[in-house]
């Protein structure tokens, strides 16, 4: 805070206080509770509570569902904001306000419908049952309702920039003899790169600490659909909180880094831009 | 300056915080005459508590001519039994297994030792026990524990760890496990059958194993388990509270789903018990012991027949309820795994047996 | 808006793609959408109304659905003005200066969203539960917050606290400082600045936020449901009622508060659409200032 530049503007101690004061009280604080309850177990116990087989399976299915399910919402992101940005077609506006749903829908009710739909008797399952794909309480449904979630994240990260483009450079491109498929590899995409990125990241981090809406569609099995936050829950409903507050550290811990990188990723972005 | 009103809007904010989280902490009633206990339940019961409050409320009214006001929390059993532990107000407790209401002696010291004692039978006014449900005409042919593990036969039960139906359903099929291999339970407590004991419970070890792996979907409560089965269609059997399978049957119809009830089960006791410091605190320690009690009379007894639950006397209970209950070769957990402090410590707890089940 | 129709005036034939990868893209990103958002709020609907319009509005009218909605109304009536009031004024601090920490700080801002919900109420239950280390304290006191109105509050507070304060940053920072300074030197007080210049640039921003913020605190489950306690009719949300409906074989009634949530997302949305066209309008002749460096 000891560089701040010299600026004629008033209030940065009183915003700057408040915020620093409302973030210790509300975020900082019951973190540090969470922080200092872990300690209360020696670092081996710490230690084997974090890397006890059930434990690291629920990391990797949490890890592994949200990469998937990142990675799904950055190609048919891209597609849907490529779509909202450059064609027109009817009821675009209406598609547009829709992506924004996940965002508004809460997590219980988006679970509880999402189960409905992939159920072996739902509108969707009972026509992938006969194929033999079982969406509801398998893996893949965790990932279905983390997809869900994280759609908006990249949609709305990458509108902007894809509406910032310079039609120019394409033009560019494509009278220097480009097709259209090398325009966007080695042109537009380098461009919308970091957008990408950051819209990426930002799914995966919501979808690290999903709850509400996994609980319903995933068979909660040990080792096999057990997501990170429900380990977090049958630990606590155990009395176990010291256990259950290590592995929130180790899942607190990875999303901060997550968010970390993507705040340093539209820095570099900015910088790199100017 | 920018200051002012800046000032004013952060203390403004941090006063209506404060308001709402002490205001909203504080318990007050208003009207001398109207008395409120909280009731915190296991899964299953919100049926029977739903009508029983509402006749409890008319006896209490005649009785001392309070108006009573009886709220309900539900969910898993371990789970609402933690609630209490960390600080939900509850004036009594009805859970599905006493281990769950003596950890909250154990943790937050909020009754006697001897609670277990205070009400008959155990403090458990209705028993029940673990059947099966499964869809019509039994397609898959299941009559008894074993056959469970037959290939293809997929399994719904609750996690053990947080339901206590799942406790009692995973209990069931160790005992009948090992009244197979030893034919006769009172074995366990021979010391000359030690050999045989020690091999018969490997043997249920396994059994369960074979069990779990099986088991599509694991619920946190009981209640969760039974909406996978017959709300969404999935698997072939669930391990279910007789109370939570009649119950299916009545409220989906009899043409979807029936019972199977194994050759031998375990004698599930839901515990039941007033939370003293909490009552005291309240001073609704009389209202709270009444009402308790009254499940012991034969209206409660009948209401909990009513709703499924096996009562500990049929004195006065309809004939038409008493009839539904099948026949059954029960156990208790005192008798086969020497109370529940110690299966708990044996099976449950994190590193027991249920976990190694889910080692790799 | 005007930069995408500029886009489509130059198009030449060569920045474009051909008409059938057009519509290749327009119907993967449509079924796509149609998938995974369109089903699953017909399916909200469609369950709550499966038994006719008698039953869903007796299902909204039982005093337990009541007194959900009364508490759901009341903890995003204290949560969101809150929040609001945290979210400009670390705006203000972040976006009009410079200081070292500043990616730091907007991470830790950020963490609540990433931050499961279960510890956001698992860390609750260890501050003030009875085990916890204020609890036993407050509870000497008479006071609850764990399992009362007040721990679901916190909680929302909680889950809620990045909403207002990341949709004003980008939009503040894009905006500069020139206008304010301009303000301060023709003698316009701090407050003056704020309300007169400020205020009007951000307006739309702001309430987009505050949108967010409601819906999200309206919407919460998972943090709200640690430190709840489930008493019907009193510590039950909407979110946290929909789940007991739905554990009760009654679905329809389950669909139908839970419709009263999707509505409310779906008014966010109507809401946000048009507030997006406003500040598209109202921005377009600033934006074309700014966009020239």
């Amino acid at each position: 805070m000891t560089l701040k530049q010299h600026s004629i503007l008033p209030g940065f101690g009183l915003t700057m206080g408040f915020t620093l004061f409302y973030l210790s009280l509300i975020v900082l604080i019951p973190l540090a509770g969470l922080l200092l309850k872990s300690a209360t177990i020696s670092w081996d116990q710490f230690y084997a509570a974090v890397t006890d087989p059930q434990v690291v399976a629920s990391y990797k299915i949490t890890f592994g569902a949200s990469l998937v399910a990142a990675s799904v919402n950055a190609v048919f992101g891209l597609a849907v904001a490529w779509v909202l940005v450059r064609y027109s077609f009817p009821g675009k506006n209406i598609v547009d306000a829709m992506v924004d749903l996940p965002f508004a829908m809460p997590t219980a009710v988006s679970g509880i419908a999402l189960t409905a739909i992939y159920a072996p008797n739902g509108w969707i399952g009972r026509w992938l049952d006969p194929l033999g794909i079982e969406v509801a309480y398998t893996q893949l449904g965790i990932m279905v309702a983390l997809t869900f979630i994280g759609l908006p994240f990249v949609v709305r990260t990458l509108q902007p920039a894809l509406e910032d483009m310079d039609v120019e450079i394409e033009e560019a491109a494509a009278s220097l003899g480009a097709t259209r498929l090398q325009t966007f590899v080695r042109v537009i995409f380098p461009a919308i790169m970091p957008a990408l990125l950051t819209g990426f990241a930002l799914a995966f981090a919501r979808a690290l600490g999903e709850y509400g809406s996994v609980v319903f569609i995933s068979g909660n099995l040990p080792m096999k659909t057990q997501i990170v936050p429900l380990l977090i829950m049958t630990k606590l409903e155990q009395y176990n909180y010291a256990e259950a507050a290590a592995i929130a550290v180790v899942a607190l811990g990875a999303s901060f880094a997550v968010l970390l990188f993507i705040n340093i990723v539209q820095w570099w972005s900015r910088r790199y831009a100017a | 300056m920018i200051l002012r009103p800046f000032v004013a809007f952060g203390l403004f904010s941090i006063a209506l915080v404060s308001i709402a989280v002490f205001a909203g902490g504080c318990r007050r009633s208003s009207d001398p005459n109207a008395v409120k206990i909280l009731n915190v339940s296991y899964d299953p019961t919100r049926e029977l508590y739903e009508e029983f409050n509402r006749v409890f409320a008319e006896h209490w009214a005649r009785q001392s001519g309070q108006t009573l006001d009886v709220r309900m929390s539900h969910g898993g059993s371990g789970k609402q039994a933690r609630s209490v532990i960390d600080g939900l107000e509850a004036d009594v407790v009805t859970l599905a297994l006493a281990y769950d209401v003596d950890a909250i002696r154990r943790k937050a010291g909020l009754m006697p030792k001897d609670w277990q004692s205070r009400l008959p039978n155990n403090s458990a006014p209705y028993t029940s026990t673990i059947v099966f449900l499964v869809r019509k005409g039994n397609p898959r042919g299941i009559k008894d524990w074993n056959d469970l593990v037959k290939p293809d036969v997929s399994v719904i039960t609750p996690n053990p760890k947080t339901s206590g139906g799942a406790r009692w359903n995973y209990l069931a099929a160790w005992g009948y496990m090992l009244k197979r291999e030893l034919g006769d339970l009172s074995k366990l407590h021979d010391p000359k059958s030690a050999d045989a004991v020690a091999k018969a419970n490997e043997k249920a070890k396994e059994f369960v194993k074979e069990i779990f792996q099986h088991v599509k979907v694991l619920d946190t409560g009981a209640r969760g388990s039974t909406m996978t089965f017959v709300q969404r269609g999935i698997g072939d059997v669930l391990l279910a509270w007789e109370n939570e399978a009649f119950l299916s049957i009545h409220e989906l119809g009899p043409d979807k789903f029936e019972i199977v009830v194994p050759s031998i089960s375990i004698l599930a006791e839901p515990s039941v018990a007033v939370v003293d410091k909490v009552a005291e605190r309240h001073g609704t320690r009389a209202v709270a012991e009444a009402y308790l009690k009254h499940l012991y009379s034969s209206e409660g007894q009948t209401l909990a027949a009513k709703h499924y639950y096996r009562p500990r006397n049929a004195e006065g209970v309809p004939e038409e309820y008493m009839k539904r209950f099948p026949k059954v070769k029960l156990f208790t957990v005192r008798e086969v795994f020497g109370g529940w402090e110690k299966a708990q410590a044996e099976h449950f707890n994190d590193g027991g047996v249920f976990d190694q089940i889910y080692k790799p | 808006m005007k930069h995408t129709e500029n886009i489509r005036c130059r198009a030449a034939a060569a920045t474009t793609e051909s008409r059938w990868v057009r519509w290749l893209l327009i119907g993967v990103s449509l079924t796509f959408l149609g998938l995974f958002l369109a089903m699953p709020l017909a399916a909200v609907f469609a369950q709550a109304l499966s038994r006719g319009w008698a039953m869903y509005v007796r299902s909204l009218g039982d005093s337990d659905a009541l007194s959900a909605i009364r508490l759901t109304l009341l903890v995003a009536l204290i949560a969101v003005p809150v929040n609001t009031v945290f979210g400009v004024a670390a705006a203000w601090a972040i976006a009009k200066f410079q200081f070292f920490g500043k990616s730091v700080l907007i991470t830790l801002i950020d963490l609540p969203y990433s931050v499961s919900p279960v510890i956001s109420g698992m860390v609750l239950v260890l501050l003030f539960g009875r085990q916890g280390w204020l609890g036993p304290w407050l509870e000497a006191r008479g006071i609850h917050v764990v399992f009362a109105v007040s721990g679901i509050v916190l909680a929302t507070l909680f889950v809620t606290f990045p909403f207002v304060a990341r949709e004003l940053i980008p939009l503040m920072q894009a905006q500069g400082t020139e206008e304010e300074e301009a303000a301060r030197l023709l003698g316009a007080s701090g407050w003056q600045t704020f309300r007169r210049v400020t205020l009007p640039n951000i307006k739309w921003g702001l309430l987009y936020g505050v949108i967010l913020c409601n819906a999200r605190a309206m919407g919460e489950f998972g943090a709200v449901s640690v430190v709840s306690g489930h008493i019907r009719g009193e510590t039950n949300t909407m979110p946290l009622h929909v789940e007991v409906l739905y554990n009760e074989y009654n679905t329809t009634a389950a669909f139908a508060v839970a419709s009263l949530l999707a509505l409310l997302a779906l008014v966010t949305l109507v809401l946000k659409s048009v507030l997006q066209w406003k500040t598209g309008e109202q921005l377009t002749p600033e934006e074309q200032g700014y966009t020239g460096d």
